[in-house]
């Protein structure tokens, strides 16, 4: 089994002659749907236009003027349920523009040559400081930074670029890829970032707001939920974010166990499925609570687990991780929706053997740092209220964008909501 | 059973489909090949005098992914010796007796033509073709269009040709003058038996814009070339229609320009051509492509119930009339299918733009059917021509069929516009907007 090969980019870097018979398909839809698709609105007609017309640099500053991360949100957007799921050439089943991969044709070429993206003005003597070096975080700075705001970013570990490094599964990016745009942005624009640094206490955010005239949240989501049934601290059994991370850190080169059990039914599931099986398990179940057509998993990415072979059960609920020490299988119960209530049909327990568990059933909020900003509003799922016109949260002062405030969305979406909250701050300030 | 052979001013040829004078005629070991796979004849390379040739020679254009819709070249005639021409030539037409061969030449002095003339007639060709049409390179050396635009001068030549002649002679027409049937009728009077057309169409293909020069490049510099290639057949088409329709010309004609399918074959026979010529398609895609046009031909000529190339020659000359007789009373409108509408709004725009604002967009923006405002749409096609989808838009009739009146009819009754603010101008009938609203937003 070749793992190197398993995990090859599944949206790889198009060649020239590639990029201009794609980008010669396009129509230049009037309003188009792909831009009306795109969370950050990138005037997709004019960018393929442009790699039609051989100037790949207007092409890649057409892109980061609307989105600071173009290169990972082209390679790690669901493009199939944004702009391509919207490209008209669905309706004759004609193949979707492959957009994400025209973009990032454009937008690595950008990177790989330091385009010069922006003249960035002198400074207007002001500072911002921003929790967080996500995709949310490194959006709102360069916002920022465009506007001659000195901007600190302030990151707990150490490294850039949040769960688009240590969580978006390898296959659709590479750690490489991911850091190289962070670096460009970084030089183009301007920003600090000082790594480990956690910004947890009351003191921490007394010292930020004094010494800066705002502050961006975009400290995202914590670790994996609990899933709260006995067994759960077994060896073995594991939650998603952490498994995926250290695959993303740590890259496994030999298969690692035999039979994988997945629990959940949401996207972050199936990566873990998809993953599991490329990095060699023998067998992967995927163990979903409710019906199949009620996965919040996108179509494609369930999809890509059964390409890599993985299996799934549908209407089963884990009640104890079994084993010793060690996680050797799942107790489960079947399920039934009655009334749109899930109820455990009695007596129909059965375990399924297995010797790893990941747990992809959500993560949790990170309200406990939160509850030291003063008047800062948190809505009853744990998410940070926001204008969503400006980021400004209930704390003038404060803004926020990305996971924190939308709960767990895409890249693209904590790109859209940074650069928001980066011109809500300049508006603020300057009022 | 369509049958394909035609006699074209006394030349025989199984099939309509000949190889235009070109780098595919070049030797006959090329020309051999192409008759082995089903070409009816072929014209061969430009004899004459042999020429030395610069490299590179050739430029294209591009359009959205498809490569070589129009191609330009500097190359000139043969560049190889008359005597080795003639051998093989020979040779072509003991293996092919009854496919056509004809020689393209250009010389220069009488003796010369006198002389070449007789020398391909010996090696056997079926009929020849006087080059007069070459924009590059020949004609600065008085030869090529340079004969070709001065009518007097091809009537000269043409007669020299006439003196000698003892197979049909086609005098080969340049598109590089006004008006086309001036050459052709001097062709008729110095008593050619055919004509064809176009030659290539003097051209600059484009720029390299980095470093200045344009294509082809040769070493540092460039020169103009001839154009041909699809980009080229309307033009082409327009000329064979106008020596066809004209009383004075009246001579077979063999049609060449772009053609790269049977359609576009048959188009050229419907305007009066009888053998076509083809030569940039076989550079792009090879000999081969004559399994299509055959093939293709015939599935036309069955289905249209015609047995020979004879019966449809210029059958679309008498629909193609002036301007002025036209009718003004018949009135189409834009219909959208809106089953088939994928919302791409690229009619909204292009009517909004470039036309008569006839289109409009459904005030919910999530509906992106667009609709046609008929008060407004002069019936002018766009829409439906740059519409993706296959019969999305058609153009629908909506007069009765029983007015007709002519514009020719109309200057006769005195009732057209003569002023510049005359209430009989056409445009009144449709609402044009207020300039001030193009910025509301």
């Amino acid at each position: 089994m070749d793992i190197e090969k398993n995990f090859a980019q599944i949206k790889p870097l198009m060649n020239s002659s590639e990029a201009y018979y794609e980008s010669s398909r396009c129509l230049f839809c009037y309003d188009a749907p792909c831009t009306i698709a795109c969370p950050t609105a990138i005037d997709i007609p004019l960018f393929i236009r442009q790699i039609n017309s051989e100037n790949i640099i207007g092409a890649a500053k057409t892109i980061y003027e609307s989105n600071y991360l173009g290169n990972t949100c082209g390679k790690v957007c669901p493009t199939e349920v944004l702009c391509e799921g919207a490209c008209v050439f669905n309706k004759l089943n004609i193949p979707a523009i492959d957009i994400g991969r025209l973009q990032n044709y454009a937008t690595n070429n950008a990177i790989l040559t330091k385009l010069n993206l922006v003249e960035i003005p002198d400074s207007i003597g002001k500072s911002i400081a921003i929790i967080g070096a996500g995709p949310a975080g490194i959006s709102c700075a360069c916002q920022l930074r465009s506007e001659g705001y000195k901007v600190d970013i302030f990151e707990a570990r150490n490294n850039p670029s949040g769960l688009a490094l240590h969580g978006v599964a390898p296959y659709k990016i590479t750690n490489e890829e991911v850091l190289m745009e962070v670096e460009f942005l970084r030089e183009q624009f301007g920003f600090n970032v000082f790594y480990n640094q956690r910004v947890e206490n009351k003191e921490d955010m007394e010292y930020l707001e004094s010494k800066y005239g705002a502050i961006f949240l975009g400290i995202g989501l914590g670790g994996s939920t609990a899933i709260k049934i006995r067994g759960e601290n077994k060896q073995n059994c594991f939650g998603a974010t952490e498994f995926i991370e250290q695959i993303k850190i740590e890259p496994i080169v030999e298969p690692f166990a035999k039979k994988v059990i997945v629990l959940g039914g949401g996207n972050t599931a199936m990566d873990v499925a998809t993953e599991s099986a490329k990095l060699g398990a023998e067998k992967v179940i995927l163990a979903y609570r409710r019906t199949k057509s009620e996965m919040k998993a996108y179509y494609f990415e369930y999809d890509l687990t059964k390409d890599a072979g993985a299996e799934s059960v549908f209407n089963v609920a884990p009640i104890e991780i079994v084993g010793k020490n060690s996680a050797e299988g799942v107790k489960f119960i079947r399920t039934e929706t009655i009334d749109g209530k899930l109820e455990y049909i009695s007596s129909s327990e059965f375990v399924i053997a297995c010797d790893l568990v990941v747990k992809a059933t959500g993560q949790v909020k990170q309200t406990s740092m939160l509850t030291n900003i003063s008047g800062l509003k948190i809505d009853k799922s744990g998410q940070i209220s926001v204008n969503l016109s400006s980021g400004q949260t209930s704390n003038p002062k404060y803004f926020a964008g990305g996971d924190v405030v939308n709960g767990g969305k895409e890249v693209v979406n904590a790109v859209f909501e940074g650069k928001i909250a980066g011109k809500g701050i300049h508006e603020f300030l300057c009022k | 059973m369509a049958n394909l052979n035609i006699n074209f001013a006394g030349i025989k040829s199984p099939n309509p489909f000949w190889l235009a004078s070109g780098p595919p005629t070049n030797s006959g070991y090329q020309i051999m090949k192409a008759f082995d796979q089903g070409w009816g004849g072929a014209v061969w390379k430009t004899l004459g005098v042999p020429v030395v040739n610069v490299s590179s020679r050739y430029g294209a254009i591009n359009h959205r992914g498809n490569k070589m819709v129009g191609l330009n070249n500097i190359e000139l005639i043969t560049d190889r010796r008359l005597s080795d021409n003639l051998r093989e030539m020979e040779e072509v037409k003991k293996h092919f007796p009854d496919h056509a061969v004809i020689a393209s030449l250009m010389v220069q002095s009488k003796t010369e033509w006198h002389q070449i003339v007789k020398d391909v007639q010996n090696a056997g060709a079926d009929g020849i073709e006087l080059n007069f049409g070459c924009p590059h390179g020949m004609c600065e050396r008085g030869m090529g269009s340079a004969v070709g635009q001065e009518p007097e001068v091809l009537e000269l030549l043409t007669g020299w040709v006439m003196d000698v002649a003892k197979v049909p002679v086609i005098v080969k027409l340049t598109p590089n003058i006004s008006d086309i049937t001036v050459p052709a009728q001097a062709a008729r009077r110095a008593g050619a038996d055919a004509i064809s057309l176009i030659n290539t169409i003097q051209s600059l293909i484009g720029i390299d814009i980095d470093k200045f020069i344009a294509y082809p490049v040769v070493e540092n510099h460039s020169t103009n070339g001839g154009y041909c290639g699809p980009a080229v057949k309307p033009i082409a088409l327009n000329m064979v229609k106008n020596c066809a329709q004209n009383p004075y010309v009246q001579l077979p004609i063999s049609g060449i320009g772009g053609i790269e399918n049977w359609r576009d074959a048959v188009e050229f026979i419907l305007l009066g051509s009888t053998s076509v010529q083809i030569c940039t398609a076989v550079m792009h895609y090879g000999f081969g492509i004559i399994r299509e046009l055959t093939a293709g031909l015939e599935q036309y000529m069955d289905s249209h119930g015609f047995a020979t190339i004879d019966q449809f020659v210029g059958k679309a000359l008498p629909n193609i009339k002036d301007w002025a007789d036209l009718n003004l009373k018949y009135s189409v409108k834009a219909s959208i299918d809106e089953d088939k509408c994928i919302g791409c709004q690229l009619c909204y725009t292009a009517c909004e733009d470039g036309a008569h604002q006839a289109i409009d967009l459904n005030d919910d923006k999530s509906i992106r059917i667009p609709k046609i405002n008929e008060e407004n749409c002069v019936g002018c096609n766009l829409c439906s021509l740059i519409c993706p989808v296959e019969n999305c838009i058609t153009m629908v009739r909506k007069d009765d069929g029983k007015q007709h009146i002519t514009w020719k009819q109309r200057t006769e009754a005195d009732n057209i516009p003569l002023i510049f603010d005359d209430e009989l101008a056409g445009g009144l009938s449709h609402a044009v907007r207020k300039p001030i609203d193009a910025l509301k937003k």
